[in-house]
């Protein structure tokens, strides 16, 4: 298993080499270019060359490659020019509200999605689970940020249960229970798109089961309902979803690139919103490579727990 | 594992969710901003979400007087202006520290000139300075002694008081800079109404009552800075209460606040300019008929009261406004008559052959720029014009506009905010400002009268002789038309009711010296 995990990883370095590659020559490739950003209407070309200069920019597009690989290998990943400090703590500082947002909404889509599905399959054509499915509908076809802000009009703007934005209280709060307070709309909405399509994959899969041989051998033994439910048919449906949660991982994360800006959620996703809209090249390639790096992490995570639950792959 | 984690989640939502929404609390001041801002070192930034910051952290030599673009005495008690306009000495109020604790003197103004023009001043790397060259007339600061300083300039610059004003022109404090070298951004000190206290990184920025202030000390304890970049997250957190002050509503929302009793709606207009850049070289437009023509046959008010939905007025020359001293009170916009644009563009020759129209998505100060540029074409139409939009991403627009129309289009959407109404027509209207010389005349404008009131107007330092070169300048260029003048946009913003002394004002700086928040 660390043989595998350790090839797996090994193959993730020239896929996130090529991705700098690919985000530096895209960067280059968009017209506009940062001196004119930060300067607006004062960009007359002598201000741009001169602050071009004083950035750094002036410098080909493979001598800047090569500075930013070579200080990418002492852990350093240059300073951002429109925020002032090193990219590396405006990432990280990021990347963990990300992962606070997006691992709790991957946790809610997973548990709700596979309660979803496997009442569906058990209950096939009963009113529960034509009820789920419409549901589900519904939530697959929904528009997440329209959602989040339905969702910040009803509860934070009329009923004021949730606040309408941000992470914690401007002023006191920042404790646990601060954090979800703020963190129940924001990860609701970006978790109700995954939790259709589990749900879904979860119903196909648990129905494909049950009418297997083994089951009705289950049964015919004189096991409990629940325990034919939860021991025999949802192990053997697991096998099929996980990979599934973990494609949905990636989208989880992508997907918080819009609700991180409707809800204000200080994260990676909002971050490279505005950081292309400036083209602040290293803040964009520091932030990509941590998101892609995260991807890369959670495929690999999902395919090792597919190899446990399934002693076939091993 | 799964059981558990699902009761957790569940008792947890019941245990947190029904928590009451905390309103803001007295005598602290929350402001919704548009962006986290970038640093805040008043020589590094240009963008005005980061000035509405540092006007409240840092003072500058002089400032601009409430309610006016006039310049009136801050860190400078008093100064006086050599003869050949080339020598500017201050007199500096005494006793005002940093909120570091260290004195504001001559050499700390020195200090702050030279780490912004000097490339070889030791704390030149803490830059770059961007808007540097608001001062690039400035040749040499001399300490006469320390509370005395001169500001030699190599030829006599009119606007100089006026960037001093500007937020380039605040004095921070030497030692900060020297103990924070580039992270100096991150841990502003100057000699503000308020000290800064934290920046907790896109939730927040801190300052709090500075109360040592030279100027009266603030009835705020505190005013915090919210970064909410989505315009429609802002609006709501706004009316759930978690914001006490917003500025930049967008007009689809402004009614909505007018008509709520929970709110003052405010608006000023500022010195704001939203124009359309016509290609003087080139058919149609070299033609002068074919420039008026256009600015009759467009609809201003229209644009400003539906498209704008009053956040804006109609503009009607280069210089708006909100320039109280230096406007033109006698100039009336361009009526929209298009049948008076039919008869010029009859004379003008124009056969209604295709012209290229650029627009632009968004943008500082664009407004609305996608749903103008359609009515503005469709306007034209209306008159024979056959335009072609070509639409851009604002940076890319800037690239394609900036360089010069010549060869590519004959009109460009365009807007400008500034300082003093030097600024904008030197820039954008002289002849040598065309593109290949560096300048935003991006339409070929040229007229040697309009030059030489321009070139004058920079010399003379007498405010009203200026104003008159001015004023003559707006006479001439609104009938040359070598723009459409459109629209001088208004700021608003939005407070709770129990915002007291809140003001807007034309600089389109935020000054919270004087608001009063007690519950």
């Amino acid at each position: 298993m660390a043989y595998y995990i350790a090839k797996r990883l090994l193959a993730a370095i020239p896929v996130l080499f090529g991705l700098t590659i690919i985000v530096f020559l895209i960067m280059a490739m968009i017209p506009g270019d940062p001196a004119t950003a930060i300067l607006g209407s004062y960009a007359t070309p002598e201000n741009v060359a001169k602050l071009n200069r004083d950035l750094g920019l002036d410098k080909t597009l493979f001598e800047q490659y090569v500075i930013w690989i070579g200080n990418l290998i002492h852990g350093d990943l240059g300073r951002s020019y429109t925020l002032n400090r090193p990219v590396l703590d405006e990432v990280l500082e990021r990347f963990s509200a990300t992962l606070i947002l997006s691992g709790t909404s991957l946790v809610l889509c997973s548990v709700l999605g596979l309660l979803a599905g496997i009442i569906s399959a058990v209950r096939q054509y009963g009113w529960a689970d034509k009820a789920i499915t419409l549901i589900v509908l519904i939530g697959i076809s929904t528009p997440s940020f329209w959602l989040g802000l339905l969702l910040i009009l009803i509860f934070a703007v009329n009923l004021k249960l949730f606040p309408a934005s941000g992470m914690y209280a401007i002023y006191g709060g920042g404790d646990l229970a601060d954090l979800i307070h703020h963190l129940t709309l924001p990860a609701l909405t970006l978790s109700i798109v995954a939790t259709g399509v589990i749900a879904r994959l979860t119903r196909t899969a648990m129905l494909e089961v049950l009418r297997q041989d083994y089951i009705r051998t289950a049964r015919a033994k004189g096991l409990s309902e629940s325990k034919v439910i939860y021991k025999h048919a949802f192990k053997a449906a697991l096998v099929n979803v996980v990979p599934v949660i973990g494609i949905q991982a990636g989208f989880v994360i992508g997907g918080a690139v819009y609700i991180e800006t409707v809800f204000q959620w200080p994260g990676i996703g909002s971050m490279l919103v505005t950081a292309i809209s400036t083209r602040d090249l290293l803040l964009v390639q520091g932030g990509v490579l941590i998101v892609a790096s995260a991807y890369v992490l959670f495929n690999l995570l999902a395919d090792v727990v597919q190899t446990i639950l399934d002693p076939r792959l091993r | 594992m799964r059981k558990f984690l699902a009761a957790a989640i569940a008792s947890a939502y019941l245990a947190f969710s029904p928590g009451v929404q905390a309103q803001t609390p007295p005598n602290v001041l929350v402001v919704g901003q548009i962006a986290e801002p970038k640093a805040l070192d008043p020589q590094a930034v240009t963008a005005v979400n980061d000035f509405r910051i540092l006007m409240n952290i840092y003072d500058g030599l002089v400032r601009y007087k409430d309610g006016t673009l006039e310049v009136e005495p801050a860190l400078a008690e008093s100064w006086t202006i050599s003869d050949d306009g080339t020598a500017y000495t201050f007199k500096l109020r005494e006793g005002v520290t940093f909120h570091d604790g260290t004195p504001f003197d001559a050499a700390a103004v020195k200090f702050n000139f030279d780490r912004m023009l000097k490339e070889d001043h030791p704390f030149h790397d803490t830059g770059p300075f961007p808007l540097a060259f608001f001062f690039s007339s400035v040749e040499e600061v001399v300490v006469d002694d320390p509370t005395t300083v001169t500001f030699k300039l190599n030829a006599p610059y009119a606007p100089f008081l006026s960037n001093l004003a500007y937020p380039t022109g605040l004095i921070v404090s030497p030692s900060a800079v020297e103990a924070n070298g580039k992270d100096f951004g991150r841990h502003p000190i100057g000699t503000g109404a308020y000290k800064f206290a934290e920046w907790d990184a896109n939730t927040k920025v801190v300052a709090v009552r500075n109360d040592d202030y030279w100027d009266g000390t603030p009835e705020l304890e505190a005013i915090i800075f919210r970064p909410i970049t989505d315009a429609n997250t802002r609006i709501a957190e706004m009316l759930s209460g978690g914001l006490d002050v917003m500025v930049e509503v967008p007009p689809d929302s402004l009614q909505q606040f007018k008509s709520d009793d929970n709110f003052e709606v405010l608006e000023q207009a500022g010195p704001h300019v939203w124009f359309l850049i016509l290609n003087a070289k080139e058919a149609p437009f070299n033609n002068k008929a074919a420039r008026q023509a256009a600015n009759y046959a467009i609809n201003k008010t229209a644009l400003v009261e539906n498209i704008l939905q009053g956040t804006a007025d109609v503009a009607a020359g280069p210089t708006p406004p909100a320039f109280a001293w230096a406007y033109n009170e006698g100039l009336e916009p361009y009526p929209y008559d298009p049948e008076k644009a039919k008869e010029l563009l009859k004379d003008a020759g124009y056969d209604g052959e295709e012209i290229t129209f650029y627009v632009t998505e968004g943008g500082s100060g664009m407004l609305d720029p996608i749903a103008m540029g359609t009515a503005i074409q469709a306007d034209l139409q209306a008159v024979g014009m056959n335009v072609k939009i070509e639409t851009y991403e604002w940076n890319t627009f800037l690239g394609k506009v900036n360089p010069g129309l010549e060869g590519k289009a004959a009109m460009a959407e365009m807007a400008w905010m500034t300082n003093d109404p030097d600024t904008l027509p030197f820039l954008a209207l002289r002849t040598e400002a065309f593109p290949d010389k560096g300048g935003f005349n991006s339409g070929y404008y040229s007229n040697p009268k309009v030059d030489d009131l321009l070139d004058k107007a920079r010399q003379v330092t007498d405010q009203a002789e200026r104003a008159k070169l001015y004023q003559e300048m707006q006479t001439i260029v609104q009938e040359d038309a070598p723009w459409v003048f459109v629209a001088n946009w208004k700021q608003n913003a939005v407070t709770k009711l129990s915002v007291g002394d809140f003001k807007l004002q034309p600089s389109f700086f935020l000054m919270l010296q004087d608001v009063k928040k007690p519950n």
